[in-house]
């Protein structure tokens, strides 16, 4: 903070006032060294930070609400008729479960719609996280030395998604038992050990009696203590790495541009849990989300067409739609690969391959050098091609989660639709791939032209011998900056790699290298680079040079298709 | 393509110098002292609508009945009304949902037009530490671990080692007792001469009940059946574990369609079949039923077996065909099972093979 070069701080009015409280506490905990580093903590804009910031607040509404519910909520299986207002299922047996969330729903002024905001506020809780996440990746923020972070946001994702599913389980209502149903055809498929850890989770045969009290204890207590720690870790390297930040005029790799946390960000953070709140309120308010009381009890001989899982687990259960059934008898053991493969190996498939991403890009790159510029996913074709290759497979398989409703919404062949999708799981994310590569690299090219050969104002001039031009202006210093820095590559070592050294030697290492190697030359395929300071310098020259006899002007912003000159 | 990749060298840096950040620009907030106020009583007026709002959320809390339902638009009694929303729902939602967003929405206001809006530029250190607080920790690091002698006193180390990888034992033994040892699925409630009954009303099915081309959901007559002091023979949990396994379909086709595997030929009554409908992909009750071509579908993962022929998977990811009941009728002339069912009924499991194998042995190895 700046102070006045007259008045000692503590002499001015607001410091009389804040001496005695932070003195107090400062004598006791000794706080003021790490308040004065982080107070006034620069924290960057941009609109695509905010994501992270819709998962914490959510996480923070679930936790509210999750309170709330555990008042009348009664995590147990056992048997009582129910007697509460909900006419159509009075006198039918169910669990205590069901029939406190029942209670919770009709009984309990204000419950539905907590229950209602508690469950949007995870579906939206795991979306934020997902599309927070693609932020991250498209914009290559997990680079040198956010690799931990990355990782750590790994886990809260596929954790938030446990929390979400363990909820979801818990009303026992014929949709969540379904759940269930395949959560037992699951765990059975494991190859070997599949009845142990079923009998061992379901306390014996599917359903059993104690499935949901431990659900409910994972749901209320595990997790939460899990997400709780991964978000505190996640939010202190934050704090320690400083965020990132888009390159622009004045904010470079050594710097970090923008405003204060106290007041400016506090605020805007703050005021941004109101609105993250009140959003959900309003949903919980409008939209009606999973109505237990229209499922009925869980039955393990009923269940209803159409049934969904929420849609976070929708690619799981897409994958398991598409498998065809694979099924082998090896040392008189049954392996069930349909499930298996499919239910296990989708979510594990993608988990892995997030986590490991940065570090694979690294070992191609050879990039050791650490990044607080974001990259603008154009610069990074391949990483940004496999993104969108990832997310059309990811697409496919929460097409294929629900392709009885697209076979009856659109009158279509289920077998047809099923067909189409377990080809397009394969084929898809190759076109995605290429189409994305070619976007990026073509966009590449058109920023080094706008860059070499200026912006095309409109301005149209006619030259003494008749023929018609239109006239080019050189961008901005600040948009040049911003197009040209923080984009580029690391030169190639130029290493030659033999299979044997001059003794005749093996090289161990010949194989590692040469795949790296061609690795590295598929990563930068295509890609071209930036300007360089010669062809710069050539182009600034070139824009000045010709003879215009009427100046644009500073604060010329181009000409309209009608002909007026736009102003700023 | 990539030979220009080649070709062009790869500039690091850039060819552009940092022209520093611009000039900063000022709000009408900052220069005008109308605007400053305005702006000022818009934010209040945010917060006090709030305030309005929750006291009327406690309105609502205290007068509106539980009954009482809004309809956006349309007459509710044509049955074509948008809406329907429980009122207690809609307007203790919509008010505390409102205030908030005008609490949220006017400190944001706050911030961006009236708080200082100047940017600050803080400079980054790399992550690392310096060189000499690396030393220091390896200097420290290494002091401690030469003192320990943990590297010279391997006998304490390893026996160490050991005796805290012991601690995994009971750890993982005391989850001994979450459940029974697993038993296999071999039988089902089902045995010779069992009723086959409506799953809802508990009444027995003569064949004449059923026309061709009918499904009808049923269950064994046990789940209805009494014991002397009138309590059900089967209830609660064992009663969900039984139907988990015993649910069963029984369908009428014509039977000149049926291609009964052989073996199977007098497993039904007149074209009246009886099968599992448990799906033995991920255990599913099935019962889309198609009467035209005789397959039935599962609602959950769409795997389709086609009855009319012994239950065989024509699509999806199930893998087993869908176990049959072989049907009989009593003296009373109802449909009963012959046996409890030759094949594994539910999900496939590790001991799936093992456990079929004994069924085999138990049929006659013709299943």
């Amino acid at each position: 903070m700046s102070k006045s070069t007259f008045t000692k701080i503590e002499e001015s009015p607001t410091g009389k006032a804040l001496s005695g409280p932070v003195g107090w506490l400062d004598d006791r905990l000794g706080l003021a060294g790490a308040g004065k580093k982080n107070l006034r903590k620069v924290f960057p804009e941009h609109w695509s930070f905010m994501l992270g910031e819709i998962a914490l607040w959510s996480f923070v509404v679930i936790l509210l609400t999750g309170v709330f519910l555990t008042l009348w909520f009664v995590p147990s299986m056992a048997e009582v008729e129910y007697k509460g207002s909900y006419l159509p299922l009075r006198g039918i047996e169910m669990s205590q479960a069901y029939s406190s969330t029942l209670k919770i729903s009709f009984d309990i002024r204000g419950g539905l719609l907590i229950r209602q905001i508690h469950h949007w506020a995870a579906a939206l809780f795991v979306a934020a996280m997902m599309a927070h996440m693609l932020r991250v990746f498209f914009t290559g923020a997990y680079r040198k030395p956010r690799e931990i972070n990355w990782l750590i946001g790994v886990g809260l994702l596929s954790i938030g998604m446990v929390a979400g599913f363990t909820g979801y389980s818990l009303p026992d209502d014929l949709l969540s038992g379904t759940g269930l149903r395949f959560v037992d055809g699951m765990v059975r498929s494991v190859p070997l050990v599949g009845s142990y850890v079923e009998f061992f989770i379901f306390g014996g045969e599917f359903p059993g009696d104690i499935i949901i009290p431990r659900l409910y204890i994972a749901h209320v207590l595990l997790i939460p203590a899990i997400l709780l720690g991964l978000i505190g870790a996640h939010m202190l390297l934050l704090v320690y790495h400083k965020h990132t930040q888009w390159p622009g005029a004045g904010r470079t790799n050594d710097n970090v541009v923008g405003y204060p946390m106290l007041p400016v960000y506090m605020a805007k953070a703050g005021g941004f849990f109101f609105i993250v709140f009140g959003f959900i309120a309003v949903m919980g308010a409008l939209i009606q989300i999973n109505p237990v009381w229209a499922y009925g009890p869980y039955n393990p001989s009923e269940v209803t067409a159409g049934s969904q899982p929420d849609w976070y687990m929708g690619f799981s259960e897409g994958l398991v739609r598409l498998m065809p059934p694979l099924e082998t008898t090896w040392f008189g053991r049954t392996w069930t690969w349909s499930v298996f493969i499919p239910g296990v190996g989708g979510l594990g498939l993608v988990f892995t391959s997030l986590a490991l991403w940065p570090f694979i890009e690294r070992w191609i790159t050879g990039d050791d050098r650490e990044h607080h510029l974001l990259e603008r996913p154009r610069n990074a074709a391949t990483r940004t091609a496999l993104g969108v290759a990832a997310m059309t497979a990811y697409g496919v398989g929460w097409l294929a989660g629900g392709n009885d409703i697209i076979a009856l919404k659109f009158h279509l062949d289920i077998f047809a639709i099923t067909w189409i999708l377990r080809v397009g799981f394969f084929l898809f994310p190759v076109i995605a791939f290429i189409i994305t590569k070619r976007i990026c690299v073509s966009l590449q090219r058109k920023d080094n032209e706008t860059l070499t050969h200026g912006w095309e104002t409109g301005v149209i001039d006619r030259a003494p011998s008749g023929g018609y031009s239109e006239r080019h202006a050189a961008l901005p210093v600040a948009d040049q900056y911003e197009l040209t820095s923080s984009r580029e590559r690391l030169p190639d070592t130029d290493e030659e790699i033999h299979t044997h050294d001059a003794y005749g030697v093996r090289n161990p290492k010949f194989r590692k290298h040469r795949l790296r190697q061609k690795l590295r030359a598929w990563y930068y395929s295509g890609s071209v680079d930036k300007p360089t300071v010669e062809q710069m310098e050539h182009a600034a020259d070139h824009l000045s040079d010709v003879d215009h006899p009427v100046e644009l002007g500073e604060d010329f912003q181009g000409v309209s298709e009608t002909g007026v000159p736009r102003v700023h | 393509m990539s030979n220009e990749v080649e070709t062009t060298n790869s500039p690091v840096g850039d060819p552009i110098k940092d022209p520093g950040l611009g000039e900063h620009q000022y709000r009408p907030q900052d220069v005008d002292a109308n605007q400053e106020r305005r702006t000022e009583r818009q934010i209040a007026t945010m917060f006090g609508v709030a305030t309005l709002l929750l006291i009327g959320f406690c309105v609502a809390y205290f007068s509106i009945g539980s009954d009482v339902r809004v309809f956006a638009f349309g007459d509710p009694a044509d049955g074509d009304a948008f809406g329907g929303w429980s009122a207690q729902n809609f307007f203790l939602g919509l008010t505390l949902g409102t205030a908030l967003l005008l609490i949220g929405i006017g400190i944001i206001q706050w911030a961006k037009k009236l708080m200082g809006d100047h940017e600050i530029v803080e400079l980054r250190h790399p992550a690392k530490s310096s060189d000499d607080d690396r030393s220091a920790v390896l200097e420290d690091i290494s002091a401690g671990v030469n003192e320990s002698g943990i590297a010279r006193r391997p006998l304490i180390r390893n026996s160490l080692l050991g005796a805290v990888a012991a601690l995994g034992l009971p750890a993982i033994v005391m989850l001994r007792d979450l459940g029974p040892l697993p038993y296999g699925h071999t039988n089902t409630v089902w045995k010779k001469g069992m009723r086959v009954v409506n799953d809802v009303s508990g009444t027995p099915i003569k064949p004449g009940d059923l026309s061709v081309g009918e499904l009808v959901n049923a269950e064994p007559a046990i789940f209805f059946e009494e014991d002397e002091e009138g309590h059900p023979v089967i209830h609660g949990t064992a009663l969900m574990q039984a139907k988990a396994k015993a649910a069963v379909i029984v369908v009428r086709m014509r039977p000149e369609d049926i291609t009964a595997a052989k073996g199977r030929e007098n497993w039904g009554v007149d074209g009246i079949l009886c099968f599992s409908k448990i799906c033995t992909h991920v255990g599913c009750p099935i019962s889309l039923w198609e009467q035209q071509t005789h397959h039935l579908l599962c609602p959950c993962h769409q795997s389709t077996f086609d009855l009319a022929n012994n239950g065989t998977v024509i699509f999806g990811p199930a893998y087993r065909p869908l176990p049959q009941l072989p049907l009989a009728v009593d003296s009373e002339g109802f449909l009963i099972a012959v046996s409890d069912f030759p094949d594994i009924v539910t999900p496939s499991y590790p001991e799936l093979a093992r456990d079929q194998k004994k069924l085999n042995e138990k049929f006659g190895g013709d299943a």
